[in-house]
């Protein structure tokens, strides 16, 4: 099978065997975690692991191509990793060719793109692969000069015999060093830091000309030979299935040349498609026509009660009482029942959809008993692994080529649309792309959950909290793959919930009960971001009520430098706590750093607030500070925001800024206008008119990222920076006007009188 | 399927047998294979789709090919035929402007497109030129630096 994306210079996406396979080739390998069908697909661990794999090859010319295994979606994970193996290799980046791999767990690894993971896990195993490659070219020169391994040393893409200058280029050696042995992962010498010539440095994206020219490729631009185009009537309520249908009408339409019933999956439907209707034409706008006259009748099944304003009213509800106990640390409770001062607050974060700008969207081939498909996906492996289920054969006989990613945020984890387009090519013996409208990705997303949360601290008579409780309310992401869910995972629960930092001797949280109405999924910092928003709201709420600056007082609450112990159900993003502490210092470290570069405390002018947020996520560690302006009619704007990150070694700096401005936005839409809701089981936004996301003119004017310069093991960048952000905001909001927001979207609250 | 339309595509005159009411977007997309113009959100609401028609940005979702007849069409893998192109080019690369990238190709028409007719921009006018370019990676500020280091400015 071919298809029409060009393979250009020095970025290529499909790597045929023959095209990565040159001189030498040697690996890396993240150990593979497999899930079956039915269980939980992983979230926040795959672990890292050394083996010799084909992630680097040479040909006689001296073109390095290195493999990027994991997906670009903008955070820089297909230039970081392969510029890692480059640096430690000694190769000339301009001489670099990166090609982007299929998903094929048995070679690369876990590929799953999220969880903020490709430089916390892949870095260390990208620099060792590319050591062993430098190690064993060294050793072929020495061999061809007969000389001792310690008198030469590769440079620049040349290992050079360093008591003559005699110098052979990496092409001339890659032939006699494949056969040598490859050095175990302890053999491997690193670069020290002064020795990096990439790593640290500011590199362009490998993309970055492609992505300013039209040539870049993602999903959507799928092309193959004979391709048909498909969109798809999908039930609106989740559950639902196809009664009746208009194929007549659909088939009338100029263009449209079939229409395909896809069955529909019942709820838990995890990664399989939703069902409906298909519309299969020559080009996607007659596949929308002809959808547009289906007519479809529904049977919306037991979702159909699914809205929104009662669901809120029954996890607030929820949240009023007792739930599951999940830390306790001394007695929270008997401290709150006799405390002489406690502060009670509730917070509301709705539904949001993820609104990547590229749609999901992929193409398949089904023939001979084989599938090949190209899709946007941060999942590869997921997708294969699917995609063989789904058509009864072995993930051996499916390939999952990988596009750029117009965004992902989390929805392109989940592979249901790949799936969707290998089942219509099935349907009809061809190829056939199936493309989301926008309506479709706000209609049937695996939705951001809804979240109610109830805190109370007990304040002594100077202020400090001696109590905290804090519970949490949401239908929880295990309920898309699983029947009867009815509690959050540990791993939501320590998204900002276990893990509060704070010196607090009474500390409980608890669960409630939450059923869930329609697919919960990942969305960028996941449930950090109702957790974070209640806690940093709490604490800044905690700090007016002791009468003491946030700062100040936020220092107080994160007490003494230490490590925090979260209690026996706290997952730490998967990492070893040996490894990545919660560290108090490093979250002082953050915010005192933010304060200092936002100069807080600053007089600024009238209708203008400044608020401040602390928070760790994926094992990084991020202060915010917003500087917020409240109109008198309740229009707010965004003068300035500073937000220092501590992410451990900064590998790739312009990204990390990249990243965290991007943050600041996308935190922004959520937290001014971010809101799904249902009614009728259905979905009441459809497209940019009604699930509003910040455009320039809202966006912040300016946004100023502070990295602290750290020798660290690296911590994750894509998605910590959304978490501080909306509760800072907030917190500038009760600055400016004393309006506190506890429920998101702030919409009108602020023209209204603020009633939330 | 229907008649021919005649379009001029980046100065190329280039059939198409798809009904007139067909937006020009698919056309370039699913038709002549001019991938670079990308589906965002086919009300006109995203900016994603823009293309210059007779030199101004227009959103090809909502275009339908009959609109487009008679007139030029530029489209992003074509920005590089004027200066202005090069320049606002020249400067997303020089900031590091995208993200992900897939609005990237509407924000760059629409920008090129503002300082065809407003060479030296002031920050009012390019949030009124680019508000209707949605960046869900958050990019917005690097494409205002580059707006202006494009102007020569800033």
């Amino acid at each position: 099978m071919t298809t029409i994306f060009d393979n250009v210079s020095r970025r290529a996406f499909l790597v045929g065997g023959a095209a990565v396979v040159g001189g030498l080739i040697v690996g890396v390998r993240v150990l593979p975690r497999t899930f079956a069908a039915g269980t939980l697909p992983p979230l926040g661990d795959d672990t890292p692991k050394y083996n010799p794999m084909a992630f680097v090859a040479i040909d006689p010319t001296g073109r390095v191509t290195i493999v990027a295994h994991r997906s670009e979606m903008g955070q820089g994970a297909r230039t970081a990793l392969p510029m890692a193996l480059a640096d430690e290799l000694e190769a000339d980046w301009s001489r670099v060719v990166v090609v982007q791999a299929p998903g094929d767990e048995a070679t690369y690894g876990g590929q799953n793109t999220d969880g903020s993971r490709s430089l916390r896990r892949c870095l260390a195993p990208m620099r060792q692969a590319g050591a062993a490659v430098r190690q064993m070219l060294e050793t072929a020169a020495a061999k061809v000069w007969g000389v001792e391994a310690d008198e030469v040393r590769a440079r620049n893409h040349q290992v050079i015999h360093t008591p003559t200058g005699r110098a052979l280029g990496f092409g001339d050696l890659a032939g006699a060093a494949r056969d040598l042995p490859v050095p175990t992962a302890s053999a491997v010498e690193l670069k020290s830091k002064a020795e990096f010539r990439y790593l640290g440095k500011t590199v362009p994206m490998v993309d970055l000309v492609d992505m300013t020219s039209g040539q870049a490729h993602y999903g959507i631009d799928a092309r193959l030979p004979g391709m048909k185009h498909a969109v798809i009537a999908r039930p609106p309520v989740y559950g639902g299935r196809v009664v009746s249908f208009d194929e007549a009408a659909a088939r009338a339409v100029p263009g449209v040349e079939r229409v395909v019933k896809l069955d529909s999956t019942p709820p838990p439907s995890g990664f399989q498609p939703l069902g409906g209707v298909a519309v299969i034409a020559r080009n996607t706008w007659a596949a929308i026509q002809g959808r547009n006259a289906l007519n479809v009748k529904w049977d919306d099944g037991p979702n159909r009660l699914y809205e929104s304003a009662a669901y809120r009213r029954q996890l607030e509800e929820t949240a009023r009482r007792a739930g599951k106990v999940v830390r306790n640390d001394g007695d929270a409770p008997g401290a709150l029942a006799s405390a002489a001062r406690v502060v009670k607050a509730d917070y509301y974060i709705p539904h949001l959809a993820h609104a990547p700008m590229e749609p999901p969207a992929a193409a398949a081939h089904v023939a001979d008993g084989r599938c090949e498909a190209w899709g946007c996906t941060q999942n590869p492996q997921g997708a294969r692994n699917e995609l063989a289920k789904t058509l009864g054969i072995s993930p051996d006989r499916v390939k999952v080529n990988v596009t750029l990613l117009g965004g992902g945020f989390g929805r392109k984890s989940k592979p249901d649309y790949i799936v969707e387009a290998a089942l219509l090519s099935r349907a009809v013996s061809a190829p056939v792309k199936v493309t989301w409208t926008r309506e479709d990705e706000i209609h049937h997303d695996y939705y951001h959950t809804v979240n109610a949360q109830h805190l109370e601290a007990a304040l002594d008579p100077q202020g400090r909290v001696y109590a905290w409780l804090h519970r949490t309310v949401f239908p929880a992401i295990p309920s898309t793959f699983l029947p009867d869910v009815r509690y959050a995972s540990d791993n939501e629960l320590s998204q900002g919930c276990l893990d509060v930092p704070y010196a607090i001797p009474n500390i409980r949280c608890e669960n409630g009960e939450a059923v869930p109405h329609v697919r919960i999924g990942w969305f960028r910092s996941v449930i950090n971001i109702p957790h974070a928003f209640a806690v940093c709201s709490f604490a800044d709420e905690l700090a007016h009520a002791a009468g003491r600056d946030p700062k100040d007082y936020l220092l107080q609450l994160l007490g003494p430098s230490r490590h925090v112990a979260a209690g026996p159900h706290y997952q730490n993003y998967g990492e070893d706590l040996r490894a990545y502490p919660i560290d108090t210092a490093r979250l002082r470290g953050v915010l005192e750093l933010v304060a200092e570069k936002a100069q807080w405390g600053r007089k600024v002018p009238a209708g203008h607030g400044l608020g401040i947020a602390v928070h760790r996520s994926f094992v990084s560690y991020v202060a915010t500070v917003v500087e917020v302006a409240v109109g008198e009619d309740g229009t707010i704007s965004i003068p300035r925001v500073d937000t220092a990150v501590d992410c451990g070694f900064a590998a790739f700096p312009e990204r990390i800024r990249s990243q965290v401005e991007g943050a600041a936005v996308m935190a922004l839409s959520s937290t001014l206008y971010g809101e799904i809701t249902f009614r009728d089981g259905r979905a009441q936004q459809s497209n940019f008119n009604d699930f509003q996301v910040a455009r320039m003119n809202a966006a912040p004017r300016e946004t100023h990222v502070h990295i602290v310069e750290s020798d660290a093991v690296p911590g994750g960048i894509g998605e910590v920076g959304v978490p501080p952000f909306g509760p800072a905001l907030c917190n500038a909001i009760f600055a400016a006007t004393g309006r506190r927001i506890r429920r998101l979207p702030i919409g009108e609250q602020l023209k209204n009188g603020g009633a939330s | 399927m229907a008649a021919m339309t005649t379009l001029d595509i980046n100065g190329k005159r280039v059939d198409v047998d798809v009904p007139a009411d067909t937006p020009l977007l698919w056309t370039l997309r699913d038709e002549l294979g001019m991938t670079g113009t990308k589906f965002g959100c086919g009300m006109a609401l995203c900016g994603a789709c823009t293309v210059h028609l007779d030199g101004a940005p227009i959103r090809s979702c909502v275009t339908p090919i009959s609109a487009a007849v008679g007139k030029q069409v530029t489209t992003i893998e074509a920005v590089g035929a004027t200066p202005v192109g090069r320049r606002v080019v020249a400067a997303w690369r020089a900031l590091n402007v995208p993200q992900c990238g897939y609005c990237q190709s509407g924000q760059i028409m629409s920008a090129c497109g503002l300082l065809a007719r407003t060479p030296r921009p002031t920050d009012a006018q390019i949030d009124e030129a680019m508000a209707g370019n949605i960046c869900r990676c958050g990019t917005y500020q690097r494409i205002r630096a580059a707006i202006k280091s494009a102007a020569g400015g800033a």
